[in-house]
C-alpha cells in the first residue's frame, strides 16, 4: 500500500474543489470497494478526499412523485426506506441481495453506483488486464469467464458490472445528479454506466473529479408492480451470475400496457433490455411472449467458453420473473 | 441412562468454558499477543508457475525508511535442513508453483511492508508448466505407499458379466478456508525461538522448526492457546512459519510479525487436490454387491509426493468378494497440497456413496435397504471383527426420523411450485485413529484443584471444555477442580490432532495419567503431589476393525428455471460411541455436515491453466456455504457402547460429519430433477447445461 493523503471534505463543493486538478486524488465514501483496490494493489491515490460527512444521506420527496436519494444514502437505509419498499420495490430487493448486512451498512448509493468488476484478473494486479493496464491485454479472454458478459463486450473487456441497485435504478429510468468543477449536470442512469469498446479502463462517464451527489428517482407508477430476481451460487453473499429487474403494467385485456425489463450480470453495464422490452408492449402476458421477448434480447449474446449457460438462465430468469409478476393476484 | 450417570462430567452437556473469553475478545490469537516494538513481514511471491528468479533489485525497497531488511535467495538464508522442498524457503532461484515465496520484506509496519513489497524488482524466468490434472497426462504415476493399490478377490471377474455401474466422479481443488490466517509471532532471543503461532500442534511446529533451523527441540517454545480453524491447513508446518523465523533472525531480539493475506493463504496455506475417480460396482439382481473398484487420480505438487487414501473406505465400507482400489498422481506446477477435513474419506466416500445410488436406482431397489444388504459382517478385507459397526442402526434410525419410509424412488416426480424437490442417503464412515505417545500432567493444587497439563490443541472444536471433562471423569472430580491447560510446548508432549483423534488420544493420556496419579497418591493427595504419564497400549488395536459410521439424509429443492439448488432439510445419524459432551459434539458434527453442503453445492478453487493461477483467492470467489444456504440442519446419535477403542468408549468425530453428506445431497439432486451430476460443485449452471441437453433430446 502506497502512502497517501486524507482530507474530510465538509461539503461537495469542498470536496471537488479538493479534487479538481489532481489525477491522483480520488472521492472516499463507504470505502467498500476502493480500500479493497488499495490493498490490493489495485488502487494507489496520492490524496483521498473522504466525502461521507459530505453527503447528503436523506431520502426527499420530489415534487410530482418521486424521491431524490442523497449519494450518502447507505445501502442498508435505502433498502429499508418504506417509500422505497411501496413504490419501488424492485430496489429494495435489488439492495438486500447485494453484499452482506454489514457491506450494506457502509456502502453508499454513489459509491455503489461506481463500484468495479469483480473479474479476478482485475483484481490480480499480477495479471495483465486492459482495465487496470490499458494495452496490457485481457486475461480472461481465453481464461476463467465463468461470470463474465455475454452482451455488448469487447476484444479488450468481457468484465461484467457487479452492482445490484444499479440494475433496478436502470429499470425506472433513474437521473444521476452530479457535481463537477463547472457545476451541476443531470445524467440519465442509461447513460452514466458505459460498454468497454476500446477504453475498457473507463467504467462511466463521469469525468474525473466529478461527484455523485444524488440519485432521482423519477414518479413512475409502473415501479410499484416490480421485482428484483437474483440467481446466484450461494443463497446469500454471492454475486449475480444473472439478475432481472422488471415492472409491469397489464392493460385490462392482460395485455402489456407498459413493462420495463432491466439485466445484471450480462454485461460491462447494467444492460437495458429495450428489445425484449418492445416484443412484449401491447402483447398478451403468455409464457409464449415471456420467452419471446428474452429470445430478442439475448439473441445478440456472444458467451465466451465458461458463460454460455448465461443465456439460458438469463431467458429462465425472465420468463420466471414476468410469470410471477403477471400472475393474476389471487394466484400469487 | 441414569441420573448418577448423567450428572458425570464424561457426557454432560457443558456450555465452552472459553465462551465469555471468546464472545469478550479476551481469549488471545497469534496475532494478538501483546509484544514491545514488533517488526513485520511482508512475503514477495511468484508470479511464473514454474522456473526461476535470476534477478532481484531490491534497492529501492531497502532506501524506503522504516524496513529493516529485505530477504531473498542470494544470500540464502541458513537452514540445516532443506530435505522438505516446502519449508526449504529461498534456499534456491527455483520456482515451483504460482505463489511461491521468492522474497520478503521486513519492516516497522505491514504498511511500509507492503509498499517496500510493491517497490521490489523481481525478474523470473518462466519455463513451460502445466497445472491441470487430466487421467492421460503423461507424468502419471503410482506412488511409492503400501496402500496405494489393493486388491482384495477376483475384481473383473466380479464386474463380469454386467458391470452394474460405471460412473466417473470428480471433486475439484477445494481449500481449507480457516477463518483466521496462517499466522506466526516469532521472537529470537538467544538461544531460544519463541513462536505465537497459529497451529494445529504445538509440539508438531516445535519439531519441524528445530530441525529445519537444526535448533535442539527445547530451543523452540510455541504457544497457541486459540486457533481460529485449521481444517488440516494447519496441521503441519508451511512455508510461512519458516519465513517468519528467518525474519526474525534477521531482526534479533525483536518479535516479527507475519498473518498471511487471505490471497496468500490460498498458495501457501495447502490445500486438497483435485480428483478423478472412477467407481465400478458389480452386482447380483437382489443387490448383493459382487465387485468393487475404486481407482482414484489426484495431483501433487512437481517436487514432492502426497497422497490421500482417497479409496480407503472404500475398501471396507460394504461387503464385496473382491475390492481393488488404485491411486495415481499427476505431478503438476500447483501449490503443495495437504490435509483438508477428512483428507481421503470425504472425496472418496463422494464417489462410493454416490455410485451405490446409482446402482439403487439401476436395481430399483431402494437405497438404504441396498446399504443394509450389503453391510459385512467384519472388515471385508483383514476379516477382523469391527470393535463396533453400526451404519445398520444409523440408516434405520434415521430414515424413522428424518421420514424416509414411503419415498418414491422415481427421479422429478415432485414440484412445489418453482421447486423440483427431492431427498437422499448416504452412508458414512471414519476410522478411529489414535496417535500413541502423548504424555500428560496431574498436579493436586494447594487450592484443591487438580491441574491437568497437556500439548493438546483447541483449533475451534471445543477441548477446553471436553477434555476438561474428559480429566474430571478420569480423576473421579467434578469439572470444577480441574484446572485444564492446553496448547504450549511448556507442556507434556502430544501429537498433532489430526485423523480426529484429538479427544479420543489426549483422553486415554489423561486417564492413563489420572490413574498413574491415584496409583501413587490416592485419592486423598498433598498439595504438589504430581504424575507425569501416558496411555497404556491398547491391546485390542490390532484386533478388531475401528471406525465410526453415520448415515446423511437431505432434501434438496432445485429452481426449474435457474438450477440454483437449496437444502432446506439436512439429517445425520452417527454411532460414535461415546459423546464427551454433547453440545459440541453437535455442533462439531453440523459443521461438518455444513462443509459437506459446501462441498456439494459450492466450493472450487479455479486455476488457470495458461497463467497457472488460482483465480478464486477471496471469500467472494471462492464459495463456501454461508447462513442462509444451511436449513433445518440436526445431528443425532445412538447409543453404542464400544469396550474396545478406548478407557472411554469414545470415536473421533471432527470429520464423520462431512464425509458423505455431499453425496446425499448429490443424490438428491438427482431424486428431484433426474440429473445426475457427477463433477463437484453442483453448481446451477451445470444442472441447467444438462436440462438444455435433457430437452434437446426429448
Amino acid at each position: 500500500m502506497k502512502p497517501f493523503e486524507y482530507e474530510r471534505a465538509a461539503d461537495t463543493g469542498g470536496a471537488v474543489a479538493a479534487l479538481a486538478g489532481r489525477r491522483g486524488a480520488a472521492y472516499l465514501a463507504g470505502g467498500t470497494n476502493l480500500v479493497d483496490h488499495m490493498k490490493l494493489g489495485i488502487a494507489s491515490p496520492e490524496l483521498l478526499v473522504d466525502v461521507s460527512r459530505a453527503l447528503d444521506a436523506r431520502i426527499e420527496e420530489l415534487p410530482g412523485g418521486g424521491l431524490r436519494i442523497g449519494a450518502g444514502v447507505r445501502n442498508a437505509d435505502l433498502a429499508a426506506d418504506m417509500r422505497v419498499r411501496k413504490r419501488y420495490p424492485a430496489l429494495a430487493r435489488a439492495l438486500l441481495s447485494g453484499a452482506s448486512g454489514q457491506l450494506r451498512n457502509l456502502a453508499t448509493t454513489g459509491g455503489n453506483l461506481l463500484q468495479r468488476t469483480r473479474c479476478p484478473y482485475f483484481q490480480d494486479p499480477t495479471t495483465p488486464c486492459n482495465k487496470r493496464e490499458p494495452g496490457s491485454g485481457c486475461s480472461a479472454l481465453d481464461g476463467h469467464t465463468r461470470q463474465h458478459a455475454i452482451l455488448g463486450a469487447s476484444q479488450h473487456c468481457v468484465a461484467t458490472h457487479p452492482s445490484d441497485m444499479a440494475v433496478a435504478m436502470l429499470a425506472f429510468d433513474a437521473v444521476v445528479r452530479v457535481r463537477g468543477a463547472g457545476g451541476l449536470r443531470e445524467i440519465a442512469i442509461a447513460d452514466l454506466h458505459r460498454l468497454p469498446g476500446d477504453v475498457p479502463q473507463r467504467d462511466t462517464t463521469l469525468e474525473h473529479g466529478e461527484l455523485i451527489t444524488d440519485v432521482d428517482l423519477p414518479s413512475l407508477e409502473i415501479a410499484a408492480r416490480s421485482t428484483y430476481r437474483k440467481v446466484r451460487d450461494r443463497a446469500s453473499y454471492a454475486f449475480a451470475l444473472v439478475s432481472v429487474a422488471a415492472a409491469v403494467e397489464l392493460a385490462s385485456d392482460d395485455t402489456f400496457a407498459d413493462v420495463r425489463i432491466a439485466f445484471g450480470g450480462l454485461a460491462h453495464k447494467p444492460w437495458r433490455a429495450t428489445l425484449a422490452e418492445d416484443e412484449l408492449r401491447g402483447r398478451p402476458a403468455t409464457e409464449a411472449a415471456f420467452r419471446a421477448a428474452a429470445h430478442a434480447e439475448l439473441a445478440a449474446a456472444q458467451p465466451l467458453r465458461d458463460n454460455a449457460f448465461k443465456i439460458a438462465m438469463a431467458s429462465n430468469a425472465l420468463v420466471a420473473t414476468l410469470r410471477e409478476l403477471t400472475m393474476p393476484r389471487a394466484a400469487r | 441412562m441414569s441420573d448418577a450417570i448423567a450428572t458425570r462430567p464424561l457426557g454432560a452437556d457443558v456450555g465452552r468454558l472459553d465462551g465469555p473469553r471468546k464472545v469478550t475478545g479476551a481469549a488471545i490469537y497469534a496475532y494478538e499477543h501483546p509484544l514491545t516494538d514488533p517488526a513485520y513481514v511482508f512475503p514477495l511471491l511468484s508470479t511464473a508457475a514454474r522456473g526461476r528468479v535470476v534477478g532481484i533489485d531490491a534497492a529501492e525497497a531497502q532506501r524506503l525508511p522504516g524496513v529493516l531488511a529485505v530477504l531473498t535467495h542470494e544470500p540464502a538464508p541458513k537452514l540445516a535442513d532443506t530435505s522438505n522442498p516446502e519449508l526449504a524457503v529461498l534456499q534456491s532461484p527455483a520456482i515451483h508453483f504460482r505463489g511461491q515465496i521468492v522474497g520478503a520484506v521486513v519492516a516497522e509496519s505491514l504498511e511500509i511492508g507492503a509498499h517496500a513489497a510493491a517497490l521490489v524488482c523481481i525478474e523470473e524466468q518462466a519455463s513451460e508448466h502445466d497445472v491441470v490434472l487430466r487421467v492421460d497426462h503423461p507424468d502419471v504415476f503410482k506412488p511409492d505407499d503400501d496402500e496405494t493399490d489393493t486388491a482384495h478377490g477376483d475384481a473383473e471377474a466380479g464386474l463380469c458379466p454386467a458391470a452394474t455401474v460405471d460412473a466417473t466422479y470428480t471433486t475439484p481443488h477445494q481449500h481449507q478456508g480457516a477463518m483466521e490466517p496462517h499466522t506466526s509471532v516469532a521472537l529470537w532471543s538467544d538461544d531460544t525461538l519463541r513462536l505465537y503461532e497459529s497451529t494445529q500442534s504445538v509440539h508438531g511446529v516445535r519439531e519441524t522448526i528445530a530441525e529445519v533451523f537444526g535448533l535442539r527441540a527445547e530451543q523452540v517454545e510455541v504457544t497457541a492457546p486459540f486457533v481460529g480453524g485449521g481444517f488440516g491447513s494447519k496441521g503441519e508446518v508451511h512455508a510461512n512459519t519458516v519465513l517468519a523465523v528467518m525474519a526474525a533472525r534477521a531482526v534479533p531480539g525483536r518479535p516479527v510479525k507475519l498473518a498471511l493475506t487471505r490471497r496468500q493463504v490460498f498458495t501457501l496455506g495447502s490445500h486438497r487436490t483435485p480428483t478423478i475417480q472412477r467407481v465400478r460396482l458389480g452386482a447380483d439382481a437382489s443387490g448383493g454387491l459382487l465387485a468393487i473398484t475404486h481407482d482414484v487420480w489426484a495431483h501433487t505438487s512437481r517436487v514432492q509426493v502426497y497422497i490421500d487414501q482417497i479409496a480407503a473406505a472404500t475398501r471396507m465400507m460394504y461387503a464385496a468378494p473382491s475390492i481393488a482400489t488404485t491411486h495415481r498422481l499427476a505431478p503438476l506446477d500447483v501449490p503443495f497440497p495437504s490435509w483438508m477435513r477428512a483428507p481421503s474419506e470425504a472425496p472418496g466416500m463422494y464417489a462410493l456413496e454416490c455410485a451405490i445410488d446409482e446402482l439403487a436406482v439401476a436395481l430399483r431397489i431402494d437405497a438404504i435397504e441396498l446399504r443394509i444388504h450389503n453391510d459385512p459382517p467384519a472388515d471385508p478385507v483383514s476379516g477382523k471383527p469391527w470393535s463396533s459397526r453400526n451404519l445398520v442402526a444409523c440408516l434405520r434410525q434415521g430414515a424413522e426420523r428424518f421420514g424416509w419410509a414411503g419415498r418414491d424412488p422415481a427421479p422429478r416426480r415432485r414440484r412445489d411450485g418453482r421447486w423440483l424437490a427431492g431427498t437422499g442417503v448416504a452412508g458414512s464412515t471414519y476410522p478411529v485413529f489414535h496417535t500413541p505417545g502423548s504424555q500428560a500432567r496431574v498436579e493436586f493444587r494447594a487450592d484443591g484443584r487438580y491441574e491437568v497439563s497437556i500439548g493438546a490443541m483447541d483449533v475451534g472444536t471445543g477441548t477446553w471444555t471436553s477434555l476438561a471433562q474428559v480429566a474430571a471423569e478420569a480423576l473421579g472430580v467434578p469439572l470444577e477442580r480441574v484446572a485444564l491447560q492446553i496448547g504450549d510446548t511448556a507442556l507434556p508432549y502430544s501429537h498433532v490432532p489430526g485423523g480426529s483423534a484429538g479427544i479420543t488420544s489426549w483422553g486415554a493420556t489423561l486417564f492413563g495419567a489420572a490413574r498413574a496419579f491415584r496409583d501413587r497418591h490416592g485419592d486423598d493427595p498433598a498439595p504438589g503431589d504430581a504424575v507425569t504419564a501416558g496411555a497404556p497400549d491398547n491391546p485390542a488395536e490390532d484386533a478388531y476393525a475401528m471406525h465410526a459410521f453415520g448415515a446423511h439424509f437431505a432434501e434438496v429443492r432445485v429452481d426449474a428455471d435457474t438450477g440454483e439448488v437449496r437444502v432446506p432439510r439436512m439429517l445425520g445419524v452417527f454411532a460414535i460411541g461415546r459423546v464427551v459432551n454433547p453440545r459440541t459434539a453437535r455442533s462439531q458434527l453440523i459443521g461438518g455436515m455444513t462443509f459437506g453442503l459446501s462441498m456439494a453445492l459450492h466450493e472450487e478453487v479455479v486455476m488457470d491453466a495458461a497463467l497457472g493461477a488460482i483465480v478464486t483467492t477471496d471469500l467472494a470467489g471462492y464459495h463456501i456455504a454461508a447462513n442462509a444456504d444451511v436449513g433445518d440442519i440436526d445431528a443425532a446419535w445412538i447409543d453404542e457402547i464400544d469396550p474396545h477403542v478406548n478407557a472411554m468408549g469414545t470415536k473421533g468425530i471432527g470429520e464423520l460429519g462431512i464425509v458423505g453428506s455431499a453425496a446425499a445431497i448429490a443424490n438428491a439432486v438427482f431424486h428431484a430433477t433426474g440429473i445426475r451430476v457427477r463433477d463437484l460443485p453442483i453448481t446451477p449452471d451445470k444442472l441447467l447445461r444438462a436440462r438444455v441437453e435433457l430437452s434437446a433430446r426429448a
